[in-house]
């Protein structure tokens, strides 16, 4: 058989420009491409995971303009402007974000595959609600699914972050 | 070196962190991080999909939309002609068999003439992005000729023909087993109340977030090299190099960590070998991710399991005899279902003493997706009916559902009457532990209508005692290298699905050197690098690997000690490892670094690494079919759930379940309540709403094959979960552990039953406890029907012949007694 070395670039691709994770970028992708395909596989943030590809799972959790959203429903000629941030955005340098060092610290990654999603959402919920109530921190992270630990782990960290930032502040 | 020369000599202080020497330990016992956990928190752990190579072509598999069919034709012309297509490939040109067990080498990675079930693969292509092999999938035409389709136990049972497998027991019978242990007949009539109850458990599926994937390359030295999402690496090597007709020396397999695993990873699968071949033909790197509707399909999950009970008790409570049968919908093929199989019939005796016991099993094929093993492995359905069995049994003698088990426990390190040997046994105390926390004495039978709670007890295996292959080598292997520069690297084929076994590892060779865990490099699940562990299955991986890292560690502990001790001129027995030091104990201030303890070492002796491997011990049973259910030690729990019944809607809700696990000890106690609120969680799916059904009418389409309507709970749904480990060492167990990855689900499911039945007194004998259950449960006791929902028999069926074998308390040898010639 032959060899083929690469599609035609030419065939209806559009440029988007918007900012990743503080770098402003211009993806080339198809209007109706997948946000997470092109995160995944234009920018190589393979943090941002696939779970289901109907908005179910949370997996691919990125925040978009201060809104948690699900990559996987969101075409990327939607983002024209935007600003995103993903999972290789939290932390800065060397200097991991309270939310992952208390995931870390109290087990709240098991498997890991739900985890960047999973801290996104906590983020995005002390964004919102720095101090949570127990019913908040359920309902800020009801999106996003986890099979390993029960979610009683994930529920401590957010607890525990909450704790290190209010001690900070 | 004289301290702690073998697992066997630790043992836990009541309070105390300290092995039997009294030496505190610094790292066995403690909440460390994983040593994976930065990566995962921060998204740079690498998953299968998330590999991408120079070349990579893009694979998908066309799987058939008929459950049963003879395929007349393939043509492929469309396909390959489409541009940006590499190969295309289908049965004819993959056509040696594979399977997991010996026994059922049923599956092909691509059907050569017949389809099974919907979802079978027929055909593979490559080509250079993933659309395009979508694209070139669907011009593949297909020609089938449709077969009736079976889709039940009960049909299985009936229909001979057509046959689904042209192996097995006959008809569609796949496997069918008769054990007779003791004198039943007698214990029947030595009961004061015998109680027959039919339970249904319907299959339900592993959902790892993670979507299966593999990337193969095949490369220019005609080595291949595959990543794969798998928890049996090891397997799959055996698979790759029997299907794909190459050496294994010529193959490398790297399990990548895993995206959750619960035992729907624990096969070889269709698209890991189909992947290979295309990177054979194409030469160049091949990746599948499957779609979530795919794993659905492939998903090798809980088998649905119909079972009848008899069971005999004294006034008191004590079994005199329980006759246990269970039937189970097995799918399409076989994979571990012969397992599964014995499963349903092994561990019944664990728990409490059963004097005498039978067991009848039987596995059908039907044109459903395979099933395969789910966390628990064929021991959560036949617990759920045992546990609500039990609760029924001590409602009729009117005594306490938690002090009757108590009463009967099964001794510890005693051999039950189907031959497992217990070792350590902690149910009681997890008993104790939860009707304390729970303030059952208050609430059972006491709660308001609509309130209720429920107990329920269940033991799982530490490991399996036999391989899938019958061989003598060891289960686990560990290698460890020692850097001049204070470095220690751990080689080890176990593979993290991310129950934290990699962290394991490096928790006990921390412990035994004396270093920080984080100092140690963790290489595991790579076949070209890493000795053979079985694999992540059967809850074996902390007793096991953990055991042969204590034996590495211990012997490179000792070629260190004999070096230092020459340098310091002290007797070896006084050399004590911590704090990344040796040094003489009566004399802290005199050592050396555990550097400068390398470097004497390797000075004296040349490059210093050392082995360490695990073999179970032989099982008491000799029998045919003693291979399952032995085990180097079981883990216990006991849980309690209290739930709300809503009478107007039979909606359930699970407030609160309190769990005792009987642990050995924890090498992580964080890690280990992990385990158990992670098996909490997903009993309490399987207890409400998980379930795998499939459209009538004999098309045998899953009615959901998507995330949005198989229900899962979320973190609204998730109860509250209180847990109390229970740490008496096993002395089998590295440090005394035992195993926590499955155990924990088990008492969950019969706990909500049995909860449910308190709150508005209705037994619902199936699961899941779905509303509609609980409602028609509810309406039959308005009309003064029995208050019950639940299955009503099962299938008559002509079993085998009973092998019998005598019990250990008949003076039984463990072998089964010569078969009498009996004709009718």
């Amino acid at each position: 058989m032959r060899e083929v070395l690469s599609v035609s670039e030419t065939s209806g691709k559009i440029s988007v420009n918007c900012v990743v994770n503080g770098d402003a970028v211009t993806l080339a992708a198809y209007p109706l491409a997948r946000l997470l395909d092109v995160l995944r596989e234009e920018l190589r943030l393979t943090g941002t995971k696939e779970g289901c590809g109907e908005g179910e799972c949370g997996a691919c959790s990125v925040i978009i303009n201060g809104e948690l959203v699900n990559s996987c429903l969101v075409p990327v000629a939607q983002v024209r402007g935007a600003e995103i941030k993903t999972i290789e955005g939290v932390a800065s340098g060397e200097q991991l974000d309270a939310v992952q060092e208390a995931f870390i610290e109290c087990g709240g990654a098991q498997c890991g595959i739900c985890t960047p999603g999973m801290v996104l959402a906590a983020l995005n919920l002390l964004e919102q609600i720095p101090q949570p109530t127990e019913a908040d921190i359920r309902e800020g992270l009801a999106g996003n699914l986890c099979r390993c630990t029960g979610y009683m782990k994930i529920f401590e960290s957010v607890v525990r972050a909450c704790e290190r930032t209010g001690a900070g502040s | 070196m004289a301290t702690n020369k073998n697992s066997n000599g630790f043992r836990r202080n009541d309070g105390n962190n300290a092995d039997a020497n009294g030496k505190d330990l610094k790292v066995v016992g403690k909440p460390f991080r994983k040593v994976d956990a930065r990566a995962k928190c921060t998204g740079q752990t690498k998953f299968a999909d998330d590999i991408v190579l120079p070349r990579m072509l893009y694979a998908k598999l066309l799987r058939s939309h008929e459950p049963h069919a003879i395929i007349k034709s393939i043509d492929t012309s469309k396909a390959e002609a489409l541009p940006g297509v590499l190969a295309v490939i289908t049965g004819k040109d993959l056509p040696i068999p594979y399977g997991i067990l010996p026994v059922s080498q049923d599956e092909h990675p691509l059907c050569v003439d017949r389809v099974r079930f919907i979802g079978d693969p027929v055909a593979a292509v490559a080509a250079i992005d993933e659309d395009t092999a979508f694209e070139a999938m669907n011009l593949i035409e297909v020609e089938y000729e449709k077969l009736q389709t079976i889709t039940s136990i009960e049909e299985a049972v009936l229909i001979d023909e057509p046959r689904i497998h042209d192996y097995g027991e006959g008809g569609n019978v796949h496997k069918s087993v008769h054990l007779e242990f003791g004198d039943l007949d007698e214990g029947f009539a030595q009961a004061d109340l015998v109680r027959e109850d039919v339970f249904f458990y319907e299959g339900n599926t592993h959902l790892p977030m993670e979507q299966h994937a593999a990337v193969a390359h095949y490369d220019s030295d005609d080595k291949l090299t595959l990543w794969t999402s798998t928890q049996t690496p090891h397997y799959v090597h055996r698979a790759l190099a029997k299907t794909l007709g190459m050496r294994a020396a010529h193959i490398r397999v790297i399990a990548t960590p895993n995206g959750g695993g619960f035992g729907g990873k624990s096969d070889p699968f269709n698209h890991e070998i189909v992947v290979c071949e295309l990177s054979r033909r194409t030469r160049r790197p091949v990746k599948v991710t499957l779609t979530r509707e795919e794993v659905f399909y492939c998903h090798r999950g809980r088998h649905p399991v119909l079972m009848k009970i008899k069971t005999g008790v004294k006034k008191d409570g004590a079994i005199t005899a329980m006759d246990f049968e269970s039937f189970l919908d097995g799918g399409a093929y076989g994979s571990y279902g012969v397992a599964s199989t014995f499963y349903t019939g092994a561990l019944q005796t664990v728990t409490y003493d059963v004097p005498r016991y039978r067991f009848k099993g039987l596995r059908a094929f039907t044109n459903k997706p395979p099933c395969g093993p789910k966390r628990g492995h064929g021991t959560p359905q036949p617990r759920f009916g045992l546990e609500v069995q039990l609760d029924k049994l001590a409602e009729e003698l009117k005594l306490d559902p938690a002090e009757m088990r108590l009463k009967h426990l099964a001794p510890p390190n005693s051999v039950t009457a189907n031959y497992l040997r217990i070792g350590s046994m902690g149910l009681g105390k997890c008993i104790e532990k939860v009707v304390k926390g729970s303030d059952w004495k208050n609430k059972h039978r006491k709660l308001p209508f609509g309130k209720g709670v429920g107990l329920a007890c269940s033991s799982y295996i530490c490991g399996a005692g036999l391989p899938i292959y019958w061989n003598n080598m060891p289960h686990s292997g560990v290698q460890l290298a020692l850097d001049r520069q204070g470095g220690v690297r751990i080689q080890c084929g176990s593979i993290d699905i991310g129950q934290g076994s990699d962290s394991i590892l490096a928790y006990i060779v921390a412990e035994v050197l004396g270093i920080d865990p984080f100092d140690i490099r963790v290489l595991t699940a790579d076949t070209d690098l890493t000795p053979v562990d079985l694999g992540s299955y059967s809850s074996r991986v902390t007793l096991m690997t953990g055991n042969a890292a204590l034996q590495a560690a211990e012997r490179a502990r000792e070629l260190l000690s004999i070096a230092v001790a020459e340098k310091l001129c002290t007797p070896v027995e006084n050399l004590s490892f911590a704090d990344r030091r040796v040094f003489d104990v009566e004399n802290p201030e005199t050592g050396v670094t555990f550097a400068e303890a390398v470097v004497l070492a390797e000075s004296k002796f040349g490059t210093i690494g050392t082995v360490g491997s695990y073999t179970p011990p032989r099982s008491p049973g000799k029998f045919k079919g003693a291979g399952v259910g032995p085990s180097p030690a079981y883990s216990y729990s006991a849980a309690i759930a209290e739930v709300d019944v809503d009478a107007e809607t039979g909606f359930v809700t699970v407030e609160r379940v309190w769990i005792g696990h009987d642990i050995g000890r924890s090498i992580n106690p964080m890690l280990v309540m992990g385990q158990v609120e992670g098996g909490v969680y997903m009993g309490l799916g399987e207890a409400l709403m998980e379930e795998m059904i499939y459209r009538a009418n004999r098309n045998a389409v899953h009615k959901f094959p998507s995330m949005l309507e198989y229900k899962s709970p979320t973190t609204l749904e998730m109860c509250d979960v209180l847990t109390y480990l229970v740490e008496d060492a096993d002395p089998n167990g590295p440090f005394g552990a035992k195993e926590v990855g499955q155990g924990p689900l088990l008492p969950v499911m019969p706990a909500v039953a049995n909860a449910v039945y308190d709150a508005v007194g209705v037994r619902v004998d199936e699961v899941p406890i779905t509303p509609e259950k609980v409602l028609a449960a509810l309406r039959a006791k308005a009309r003064g029907k029995e208050a019950r929902f639940g299955p009503t028999g099962v299938p008559a069926v002509e079993w085998p012949d009973a092998l019998k074998v005598l019990t250990p308390a008949e003076g039984g040898d463990g072998k089964e007694m010569p078969r009498v010639a009996v004709h009718s």
